[in-house]
Order: structure tokens, then sequence, then C-alpha cells
């Protein structure tokens, strides 16, 4: 079905304003897209892992969901989707549900690329019908900015702080995308906000209506954490795009597609020099961080491109 | 008819889980409770029963699944022993305070360090304080008794509390008894369906679960689980009797054993309360007025009645499975002690744990506690209170029971190190 | 049982939802969040060609849509972070300091 972005727009909202997410905050607007995707006729159970978005978007009594909702802990939010998805199943099965429900989860990199990766590879594995939907902010910026494995290399944060002996965090970002497409999942996918959200929307509704556990890594920034103008959300995610430091593609049934291909590839200091967690890389003395980092995003974006023939 | 039949412990539990045909399955292998999940699954297999059994990655989602499918409007299932749990131990929390009544088959086993497959209670009784019902099983018999009493205690309304069933590894859960079971029929009459009041998948409302709870409402919703573990108590009893006027077989929160003219008591937990039990016979022969308690309901802990039950006795030695590493004793002795501080008598009490990582207590065991008690009635004087029994020490240390089977020429326990 | 409405810091445990549990939808509603706004976007409606590529991009859901026509901003939630005013293609959303 082709993307209708007029009548999404118009179809009703599914996650409430009134959370106490930070203003400018990218989690939302990934949660938002979501679950718009989702047909108007079907409901959801949407999970979530602990993090910024659980903290704000169900503080007793307020829950933002229009759907039902569910949280238990930080590292399990595949299994909770997964027992949800269990229940569904069996009570469908002796008629005490008429329904159609979907099953969303929502965590953040922390609980997805760290601490909830065996949940994740679990009910990935098991082939629950869901779709885990990690919004991928690059830290743990619920606690106050502390790097993961999805940080990148050189980012500033507060447990790889720049210092006199260091230059920020010394580990790549992890592929958490190419790791789950390694379970054999009927789709992945990588995406961000881009443009009238065709690419999160037609991703996220792939996900949700392919049968078997799906999976959806959006870039989602964060100000607080990348330290930039909050207003710039648009921007940042089309810099990460055009730089191809978070290139969008998918992985359906193992066939790599490349979604996005900018028309001319950007250099990295143009995503790096509107954030303040970079903003090291750009004193005299350290130009070879942006000469490292603009090469291994060049060879992972060919790595990418050759999977994508 | 009841069906006449020969069962471990662990396959009693899982027959349980068959009559029962809850509708979600979460477990994790995990010795000496891995038969009930496997059992169970060739019940699956077979179409025996409706369960989505999920045959999950580790026992931290296993309870994460029991936590989702029954605030979902399941009826969860699983089976776990030590580590096992211990994994489980945040979400035992999550699980109690949703007031998610699921149902946990616990086969305890003691927690690591060293590594030990067998049966002492560290398990559960680390996690006495996390707001779910234990009820513990002396026999094969009553594991699965009280696994058929677990719903219904936990799912009752003013209650919605989850409910472990405790037996002791091995010595029950793998050991074969003779034992009457129910008709499914019965069963099925007996639990009743899972009726909750809100759920994630109801047809006309939302759901909304595990929020951020500030301070500002925090301590309320604590005070909803400790009142509903106080009522539990007596939905206990109202279900131990409709599970009398079934089976004729009666419950309470725990069992006396010649405690009516008994001046001295033994108050112990599980499986090792038929050893005590022989001893009480033996030590009655002599004409010795020796009783046992035998406890069933650890949480809610039954206070006022064990006082009751204990204030005419002299001397109680209470027997901890497990150690708390407080310096002065057991969990169980600190709450019997507790119970019995409101008494205008109170007896002597001291403190035994024994039975750690598998090792055996033995009728000889209990007539020597039993002589003990008879010494501080006699002299008065309770002398050390905190001791271990069944604990090798070096020659000349100061010993809590100078006994021989306990010295280093002992070698019970080799069987053990043998290859098992 | 109490509507979300209805529980505030001065309701007893005895009438709060068993295990914090909430029966509505979308209760985060009655939250004013409006309040932290420095910052307000204005809505020129003259210039706006009614494109609604402001819309997906609002953290806070406040850029109602109706009969395909943005309509204001629901102020009781919008936060001020000046997304909306950065996509706008049309300049139809100016981004001023609020005056209270």
């Amino acid at each position: 079905m082709a993307y209708n972005f007029k009548q999404e727009m118009e179809k009703p909202e599914r996650l409430a304003g009134g959370h106490r997410l930070c203003a400018g905050c990218g989690a939302s607007v990934a949660v938002r897209g979501v679950l718009r995707a989702l047909e108007p006729s079907d409901r959801a159970v949407v999970t979530n892992a602990t993090g910024c978005l659980e903290v704000s978007t169900y503080l007793y009594p307020y829950t933002a969901y229009e759907d039902s909702y569910i949280h238990s802990a930080f590292e399990n939010a595949a299994a909770t989707c997964g027992g949800v998805e269990a229940a569904y199943r069996v009570l469908k099965k002796k008629g005490k549900i008429e329904e159609n429900f979907k099953f969303i989860t929502f965590g953040g990199d922390g609980g997805t690329y760290d601490i909830g990766l065996q949940s994740l590879s679990g009910a990935m594995e098991r082939g629950h019908d869901m779709v885990y939907v990690c919004y991928d902010n690059e830290a743990y910026m619920n606690t106050g900015i502390q790097r993961s494995s999805a940080t990148p290399r050189f980012a500033d944060a507060t447990t790889t702080p720049v210092g006199r002996e260091s230059y920020g965090k010394t580990q790549r970002k992890k592929n958490l995308t190419e790791i789950i497409a390694a379970h054999n999942v009927p789709y992945a996918a990588q995406t961000t906000f881009l443009g009238n959200f065709k690419d999160l929307h037609e991703k996220a509704h792939k996900a949700i209506y392919t049968e078997g556990a799906c999976f959806l890594n959006v870039l989602a920034p964060c100000p607080r954490g990348w330290r930039y103008d909050m207003a710039e959300l648009a921007e940042l995610c089309r810099l990460a795009a055009d730089t191809c430091v978070w290139p969008l593609y998918e992985i359906e049934e193992g066939t790599w597609k490349l979604s996005y291909e900018p028309k001319k590839k950007l250099p990295i200091e143009e995503f790096l020099k509107k954030q303040g967690r970079f903003k090291h890389m750009f004193t005299k003395g350290n130009e070879w961080m942006i000469e490292d980092a603009q090469q291994y995003v060049d060879q992972q974006w060919q790595r990418l491109l050759d999977k994508c023939k | 008819m009841a069906i006449r039949d020969r069962l471990s412990g662990n396959e009693a539990v899982a027959i349980a889980m068959k009559q029962i045909n809850p509708d979600v399955m979460g477990a994790f292998p995990i010795t000496p409770s891995t038969e009930i999940p496997q059992y169970f699954s060739s019940y699956v297999a077979d179409g025996l029963v409706d369960t989505e059994f999920v045959a999950v990655e580790s026992e931290h989602s296993a309870m994460s699944t029991c936590i989702a499918a029954q605030a979902a409007g399941a009826r969860a299932v699983t089976a776990t022993s030590s580590c096992g749990m211990a994994l489980m131990w945040e979400l035992l929390y999550v699980a109690s305070s949703y007031r998610l009544p699921i149902t946990m088959a616990l086969v305890n086993r003691a927690l690591t360090g060293p590594i030990n497959i067998n049966n002492d209670h560290s398990d559960s009784m680390g996690a006495r304080d996390s707001g779910w019902i234990q009820i513990y099983s002396e026999t094969n018999q009553e594991a699965y008794d009280n696994f058929l009493q677990a719903m219904p205690i936990g799912e009752h309304k003013d209650i919605r509390l989850p409910v472990m069933v405790c037996q002791d590894g091995f010595i029950t859960s793998h050991a074969v008894e003779n034992m009457d079971l129910l008709e499914d029929d019965k069963v099925r009459d007996f639990v009743g369906e899972y009726q909750p009041e809100h759920y994630l998948l109801q047809k006309d409302n939302t759901l909304a679960v595990g929020p951020y709870g500030i301070s500002a409402y925090y301590m309320e919703f604590k005070k909803q689980q400790a009142e509903a573990m106080k009522s539990a108590k007596k939905v206990i009893l109202e279900v131990a009797e409709a599970f009398e006027q079934v089976t004729g077989r009666k419950y309470g929160f725990f069992e006396e054993f010649m405690m009516e003219d008994a001046e001295v008591a033994v108050v112990l937990i599980g499986s090792s309360a038929g050893t005590g039990k022989a001893a009480v016979d033996a030590l009655r022969q002599q004409g010795k007025k020796a009783g046992l308690i035998k406890i069933r309901v650890f949480r809610p802990f039954p206070m006022e009645e064990l006082a009751e039950a204990l204030s005419h006795v002299k001397a109680v030695a209470v027997m901890d499975k497990a150690e708390s590493f407080s310096a002065a004793g057991g969990p169980l002795f600190a709450e019997t002690r507790s119970a019995l501080y409101d008494l205008p008598q109170r007896p002597n009490l001291i403190n035994y744990v024994y039975g750690l990582g598998g090792r055996d207590i033995t009728v000889t065991d209990f007539e020597e506690i039993y002589s003990q008690l008879d010494s501080i009635v006699e002299t008065r004087q309770t002398g050390p209170v905190y001791r271990h029994i069944g604990q090798r020490e070096a020659d000349g240390a100061e010993k809590d029971v100078t006994y021989e089977r306990y010295q280093m020429e002992n070698n019970n326990w080799r069987w053990q190190s043998n290859g098992l | 049982m109490r509507k979300a409405a209805e529980i505030n810091e001065h309701t007893p445990w005895q009438e709060l939802t068993p295990g914090a549990e909430i029966y509505e939808p979308a209760t985060s509603k009655l939250v004013n969040t409006g309040d932290w706004r420095t910052m307000t976007p204005i809505f020129i409606e003259d210039k706006c060609k009614h494109c609604l590529i402001c819309v997906p991009f609002c953290p806070d859901s406040s850029i109602p849509v109706a009969e395909g026509k943005r309509t204001d901003f629901d102020f009781m939630h919008c936060k001020g972070c000046g997304i909306c005013y950065k996509v706008c293609p049309f300049g139809a959303i100016q981004f001023e300091k609020e005056e209270k």
C-alpha cells in the first residue's frame, strides 16, 4: 500500500501529549511514528524497557498510551513482549479473545544493545509475533549520559569523559541491527526521522505486519546527551543519513536492501560539528580523530553497499 | 475416587500443572526442578494441555514471561530452583508488586558458593521478603496438594499475590512415593477459571501496568501489598478447608505433631519433618514429652498461631535449613523467636542451622537435639543460642554439638564426590 | 475505583488502584506540560500550506490535524522545543520568547 502522508497524519494519535520526556526528545517522535503504522482497527499492547521513555510516559497515574501497556524491568522488555504474545496466542485459541492485537516493544539502546540483549536475542530466536523497536540515542540518557555499546567512538559521555588522558569513548559502536539480522528474523531494519517519515512508516508497517519476530532500530537524537540545539532534531537525523553514519536499510527474509543513498555523501564533520559530545574532535591536534571516524564510516558504508548488492 | 499412583515430587507437580491446564508456562532448566518443565512439555507435545510453553533463554526471561502473560489475562506458571530463582530476583518483586498471582514450583536447592545441586532452603529463604506467598511441602503428596491450593489462594480478589510452592530438591523432587491424585475434573472444579478484573488483552478497556511510582505513591502501594499478605491468612485457611472437603486431607499454617502435651519441641520446614517425627515417636516410646511443628506457610508468617501452639512448651529448637549470616541465627529462628516474644511465659529457644547443601540429618541428630532441649529444661540455661548441627569441627574446638558422627573420619558424604 | 483524574498525592492507599494499574487510556492528557515552555511556536495560518510536515516531528503530539489541515498548537502539552519551527518550509511557524 502506497504511503499516503496526509491520511497518516489524520489518524488518531496513539501516544498522547502530557508525558514528561524532555522538550525536543527523539524517543517520543519514534514512538509516535511507529504506532502510527498500526491499522486503526488493530489494537496493540505496548511493552517498554525501563528508561527515559518508560519513566516519562507512564508516571502513575498518567499513561501516555492509548493502548494497553506494560513495563516490567530494564533488561527484559523482549521477554515481556513475548509473554504477552504467548498469552494472546493461547487465549485466542481458547476463544477468550476475538480482537486482533499487535505487540510492540520499545527500548533505548541501553536496554537493547546492552543489558537487554540476551532477552532480545531469546525472543527473536523463539520467533514471537512481535516487533522490538530500539530508540537508539547512543547512551544511557535516563541515568545521565553514560556510555553504552551504542555510543560511537570519540563521544564524550559521563563514563567516557574527555580528559588529559582520554579522548572520549575508545570503542566503536556495536552493530546491533546486523546482530539481530544474524538471528535470521523475517524482518530487521534501520531508520530515523527523514522528510515526511515515509521510510520509518513503511518499515514500521512491515515490521508490525510481518509474522514473526521483527526488529527496528531507530536513531532517535537526544538533545541533552548529544548537546545540540533541540530545535535541530530533523537536521541531525538528515546529517546522520547523509554522512552515512546511520545508514538506512532493511533485511527482509535475508535480503539486504539499502533504503536511502545520499545524493552526495557528506563528510562526517557535518554531523559531528553540530554536537557538543564531539567538540574535542575539532581542537587543534585532534584531526586524527575525525580522520579515524571518517575512515570507519567509509569502511562500514562500503561493507553495507556490498551486502545490499 | 482418588487415583492412587507412585510418583516423584517433580512428577506430582507436573501432573498438578497438567490437570490445571494453565495458559502459559515460561521455564528454563535447572537441577533439580528441570523435570517439571520437561514432563510438562511432553504434555504439550501430546496435546494434553492447551498451554503455550515458552522455552526461554534464562530464568529471568521465564519470570518476565510469566509476569507479562499473567498481566495479559492468562494463568502463568513456572518451575525453578536455586540460582534460577536468584536470577529471577528482581522480577519476584515485580510480580508481587504488580499483584500478579503467578504460581511457581520451587524445588529448593542450595545457592552457589561453592556450586552445589542439593537441597537446602537458601533460595526461597532469601526471597522471603519479596512479597510472595510461600508454602512448603514435606512430602510428594503435599507438594501436589499445595500446588492445587496455590491458585485459589493467590488469585482471590482480595489477595492477588504470587505463590511459590516449595519442596525439597532430590529428597522429594526425585524420590518416588505412593500418593493420591484427584481426578482432572475435580481439580478443574477446585482450581476454577482465572477471571481477572483487568488485563492487557481486555475487550473493552485498556490496562497500563508498571508505572514509575514516585514517593507520593510508592508507600501506599507497599501498604496495599502488606495488607493483601495479611488477608492471605484467612484465604489460605478457607482454601485448605475447601480442599479438605474434596480430599479429606487437612492443611493449616503448620502441622502440629504430638504437640498437645509437649514440653520440648522442634520447629522446622520441609522434608526433614519426617525424620523429626520418627525421632519424636522414638522419644515418646521412652515416655518423653517431645513434639514437633512443621511450618507449611512461611509467608504470610502465622505469628499468633505459632505462639499459641508453643505457649505451653518449655524449650524449643528452631531448625533452619538456610544460613542467613546474621551472626545471630537463621530466618525461621528470627521469626519464631519474634512470634514468641509476646507470650507471658516464653519457652527457651535455640537455633540449629542444618542440612546445608544436602547434608543429611538423621533420627539420631534429632534425638541429640531433643536431649539438648531436655538439658535446657533441666538446667534452665539456654547456653549458646545459635548453633550448627551436622558440621565437622577441628579437634579441641568448642563444638556446638559434640557428636562423633560429624568428626573427620566420617565418610557418609563420600558418595557425593564419587560422581553422582 | 478512582479515575486517574481523581487520584492525587492525598489519595489514601485504600483508594489507589491495586498494583498501580491504570484502566483508562492516555491519562497523561491531564498533565499540563505546556508550562515547561520558555519559547513558544506561533502558527501563522496565512503562510501555512498544510503540508503537515511539522506534524510527525512533534515530540509532544501537539499539532492536531483535522480534515487534512493542521490547527493551532495544543499549548497544554507543547513544551516549546522549536522542532516544528525548524522543519516548516514556508515560514508558517514563528518561534518566540514566551510572554507570561
